[in-house]
């Protein structure tokens, strides 16, 4: 079967045109390494165009600012559960790699001296826990945006090779687990492809859509983490789902962290500005998951606003139309869309909102993905690179940082980009395919040309993200989890009962639909279980039963294997590059 | 809500053809929501879409004859029945799905990407908020392309003219302080069609779901090009 499909041959293969993706392929692209870009959108439409706040770095245009202090508050804002040594890296490459992206285009805000623009964002402190920072760059409240044209742009200066609209179903491996490529799918013919590459670079984003309100573009759907766990690749972290403070209650579109950054700050229904209380000193700009319980917990106890006293209000008009004008003219428009209110004369209507997968495929700082294959707990899988939201480097531990995670996806890519470079030098040659991998692949899609009556794909994503709401939200208790659980593998067991009604081939979006819940399928159980198991309460993953931080038996990542549901768990890396470690202290805001 | 959708599917239909659809409707909802119920009821049903928010630039569609993007269309302003249609004058792939890729190419043509020959310094450019503020209403472009589907000069001659999307873009790197390539940028821009098949019709003003202005833009290369010729 698998000898009827075309082949392309490249060095490198990168699926995902997102900012992670494009960073890297840029970087190949550079070095003369013949790249090829799988996307199942055009570049321009993957989900980092979303991205509104800013990107940190340690440039201090505006205040005080040293790369250290960085490393700080995202080691303490991750309630310590990162790796030290990704984060130092990451640090102490952020300004450098902002510097990057300003000389390739990107239309940064600027202050007078003509340098970037930096807003303060949540868990931003001077000095080690000192007064609050302002460390976010930002092109007004579009920086998303901006970073993945310029990106797109210089990619096609360099002459990237692009495949957009290419669904990619399956990772292509050998007998030893070496990542041969990926089988992908042309999304205009519904034609297959094999994409044979020597090294293979997951960039396909986040999971938002497990959830039903989310922040996230409706093609989130973790399709990279997906196809690692289906090639025998666990996930890491993946109980910790940031709930993002500011979402439009009911709806989820998002109101950037730079709202409060400008000088925002919420009201309860009696008008009391209600952080004050749970974070005396970051008020506003705690960290987000400190913030979302304070809202859940402001709600529940009945100080909730609107008629059903079911969500808070996030207060701009103060700040002025100028600033609104100048410094978020795209949330601006939002509300103003979505809501019909100005927010520069009224408050607006927000409610915590499922935003960013701090989970996902383990990786090392060069984006190499590593798994306990049988010897130690990080060895390598040959071939396989992962960077940005799919991937768990991890830099976000157990909560993350606004403003790190476009920092996150340029830094790591570009690390990963000059890996493969010197990947490639030492592996000159693809090697021989492996067509059994191609036929499973092929099967998965097939599977969908099934006729007859059944399951309704929509009908069976719709009950998903509800179940994830209700029984992986943000207060977790033993009982609601274990439910979870048994909820999200009966979904899993009639997915096989789902049937497509349209079986043509030219872009059939139904088609497209059904291979991408059975991702988030497999991401809601790993989510589910993974969170069952964590009895313990640590940033965004919050355990009503055991309201504390652990550190005796549970500083440690979370490793989840689609086969048996099995878990596994490896060590924090507590130390860093060069500097001492920062260990676990109480977390204060 | 009643509403009329254009399909055509390769495969089974000779020639495209409306069907009407009836959409339980509330307050507040958005012309993709009602896209997604008709997907609901007829699986078959083919459309792009992706962020929800007007910042992906994914479902431009034809809109009771008017270009817009979808999913920040209330339909609460819409006339009944609601006619969707996709983007007038591209080829059609299936139902409201375009193919975009003259729109693409005459983006690429215009070399949209900030080009320096100096020597790069350490630091960022410095560039003055007054500078920055001249990018304001040019770098917001989606890529929807509501604007150069809308336009008569696109139209007919797509292989030639770069429509206003690209030119906007191409503006873009002219009006940006840190940019060195102006000169090649409108020499490339001369001739009969690239730039002045451009008759200031407004259409694509009068579209773009980001309130940007292709046809200022346009007007302003216009301009730069007579000083530069007088
Ligand atoms: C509304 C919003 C605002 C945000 N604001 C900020 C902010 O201010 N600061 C910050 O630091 N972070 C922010 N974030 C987070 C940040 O934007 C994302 O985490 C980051 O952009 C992810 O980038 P990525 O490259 O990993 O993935 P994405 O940009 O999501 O790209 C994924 C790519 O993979 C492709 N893909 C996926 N599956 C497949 C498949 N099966 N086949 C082929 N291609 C596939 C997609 O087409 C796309 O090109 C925000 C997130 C949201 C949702
Ligand atoms: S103003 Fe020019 S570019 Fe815009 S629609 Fe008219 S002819 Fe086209
Ligand atoms: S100028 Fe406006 S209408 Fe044209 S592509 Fe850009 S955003 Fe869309
Ligand atoms: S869905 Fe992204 S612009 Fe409409």
């Amino acid at each position: 079967m698998s000898s009827s499909i075309p082949v392309r041959r490249f060095d490198t293969l990168v699926i995902g045109a997102g900012g992670g993706g494009l960073r890297a392929a840029l970087q190949l692209a550079q070095a003369d390494a013949h790249v090829a870009v799988v996307s199942k959108v055009f570049p321009t439409r993957s989900h980092t165009v979303a991205a509104q706040g800013g990107m940190n770095a340690a440039l201090a245009n505006v205040l005080p600012d040293n790369w250290h202090w960085h490393m700080f508050d995202t080691i303490k804002g991750s309630d310590y559960l990162a790796d030290q040594d990704a984060v130092e890296y990451m640090c102490r490459a952020a300004p450098r790699l902002v510097v990057e992206l300003e000389h390739a285009g990107v239309p940064f805000s600027r202050l007078d001296n003509g340098k970037i623009y930096q807003r303060p964002f949540g868990g931003q402190s001077q000095n080690f826990g000192g007064d609050q920072a302002a460390r976010t760059c930002a092109a007004a409240d579009r920086t998303g945006h901006a970073i993945l044209h310029s990106l797109y742009q210089q990619n096609i200066h360099a002459k990237t090779h692009f495949f957009d609209e290419y669904l990619a179903l399956d990772l292509i491996y050998d007998d030893e687990g070496t990542i041969l490529g990926a089988v992908v799918m042309e999304i205009e013919t519904g034609e297959t492809m094999v994409i044979e590459a020597k090294a293979t670079l997951l960039a396909t984003g986040g999971a938002g859509q497990i959830f039903r309100t989310n922040t996230n573009a409706h093609i989130n759907t973790g399709d990279g983490m997906g196809m690692a766990l289906r090639a025998g690749i666990p996930l890491q972290d993946m109980e910790f789902f940031q709930f993002h403070p500011t979402g439009i209650a009911g709806k989820g579109m998002l109101i950037t962290e730079g709202a409060r950054g400008e000088g925002g700050y919420l009201l309860n229904k009696d008008g009391e500005r209600f952080m004050e209380r749970y974070a005396p000193n970051a008020k506003d700009l705690a960290s987000r998951d400190v913030v979302s319980r304070a809202i859940y917990t402001e709600v529940k106890e009945g100080r909730g606003c609107g008629p059903n006293a079911d969500h808070v209000m996030l207060k701009l008009d103060h700040l002025g139309m100028d600033v609104i004008q100048k410094r978020l003219p795209g949330i601006r428009s939002t509300i103003q869309t979505f809501l019909h209110i100005d927010p520069a004369s009224e408050s607006i209507p927000v409610y915590p909102t499922a935003h960013y997968t701090m989970g996902g495929i383990p990786t090392n700082r060069h984006g190499q993905v590593v798994a306990p294959l049988g010897q130690t707990a990080e060895e390598t899988v040959q071939g396989l690179y992962a960077v940005g939201e799919c991937a768990c480097v991890s830099v976000h531990g157990a909560n993350r940082l606004g403003g790190n995670s476009l920092l996150d996806i340029v830094v790591f890519g570009r690390a990963a980009g000059n890996h493969i470079i010197d990947y490639l030098k030492e592996n000159r040659y693809h090697r021989p395919m492996a067509d059994d991998s191609i036929d499973k692949a092929m099967a998965r899609l097939s599977r969908w040309g099934q006729k007859g009556e059944g399951e309704s794909v929509r009908q069976l994503k719709d009950e998903l993200k509800k179940t994830m709401e209700d029984f992986c939200g943000v207060f977790r208790t033993d009982e609601i989890l274990a439910e979870g659980v048994d909820k999200v593998i009966a979904l899993e067991a009639r997915l096989q009962d789902a049937r497509l009604q349209d079986h043509s081939k030219v872009f059939n979006t139904a088609r497209v639909e059904a291979l991408e819940l059975e991702n988030l399928m497999d991401i809601a159980l790993a989510t589910v279980c993974s969170a069952h198991a964590r009895k313990e309460s640590r940033g965004a993953h919050s355990r009503i039963d055991y309201p504390d931080r652990d550190d005796e038996r549970w500083l440690k990542h979370s490793l989840f294997f689609k086969e048996g549901r099995k878990l596994d768990y490896k060590p924090v890396r507590m130390k860093p590059l060069t500097v001492d470690s920062f260990p676990p202290k109480a977390r204060v805001y | 809500m009643h509403f009329s959708v254009y399909r055509y599917n390769p495969e089974t239909d000779d020639k495209p053809y409306m069907q009407e659809y009836e959409v339980a409707v509330d307050a507040g909802m958005m012309l993709r929501d009602a896209l997604l119920d008709i997907k609901f009821q007829d699986e078959s049903f083919t459309f792009r879409h992706s962020c929800g928010e007007g910042v992906c630039g994914s479902d431009g569609v034809n809109i009771n004859g008017t270009n817009g993007l979808a999913c920040i269309t209330p339909i609460s302003v819409l006339k009944e029945p609601v006619e969707v249609r996709p983007f007038p004058g591209r080829p059609v792939i299936r139902d409201l799905v375009v193919d975009m890729t003259q729109f693409y190419h005459q983006y690429r043509s215009v070399k949209p990407y900030l080009t320096v020959h100096d020597p790069e310094p350490e630091e960022e450019y410095r560039q003055s908020p007054e500078e920055r503020e001249k990018l304001d209403g040019l770098y917001e472009c989606i890529l929807c392309g509501c604007c150069s589907t809308a336009c008569p000069s696109f139209w007919w001659n797509p292989d030639k003219f770069r429509g206003p999307a690209a030119l906007l873009q191409s503006y873009r790197f002219i009006a940006d302080s840190r940019d060195q390539a102006t000169a090649q940028r409108l020499e490339e821009l001369e001739g009969p069609y690239r730039l002045f098949r451009c008759h200031s019709i407004m259409n694509c003003t009068n579209v773009c779901p980001k309130g940007l202005n292709p046809t200022k833009a346009i007007g302003e290369i216009k301009k730069i090009m007579l000083k530069n010729n007088t």
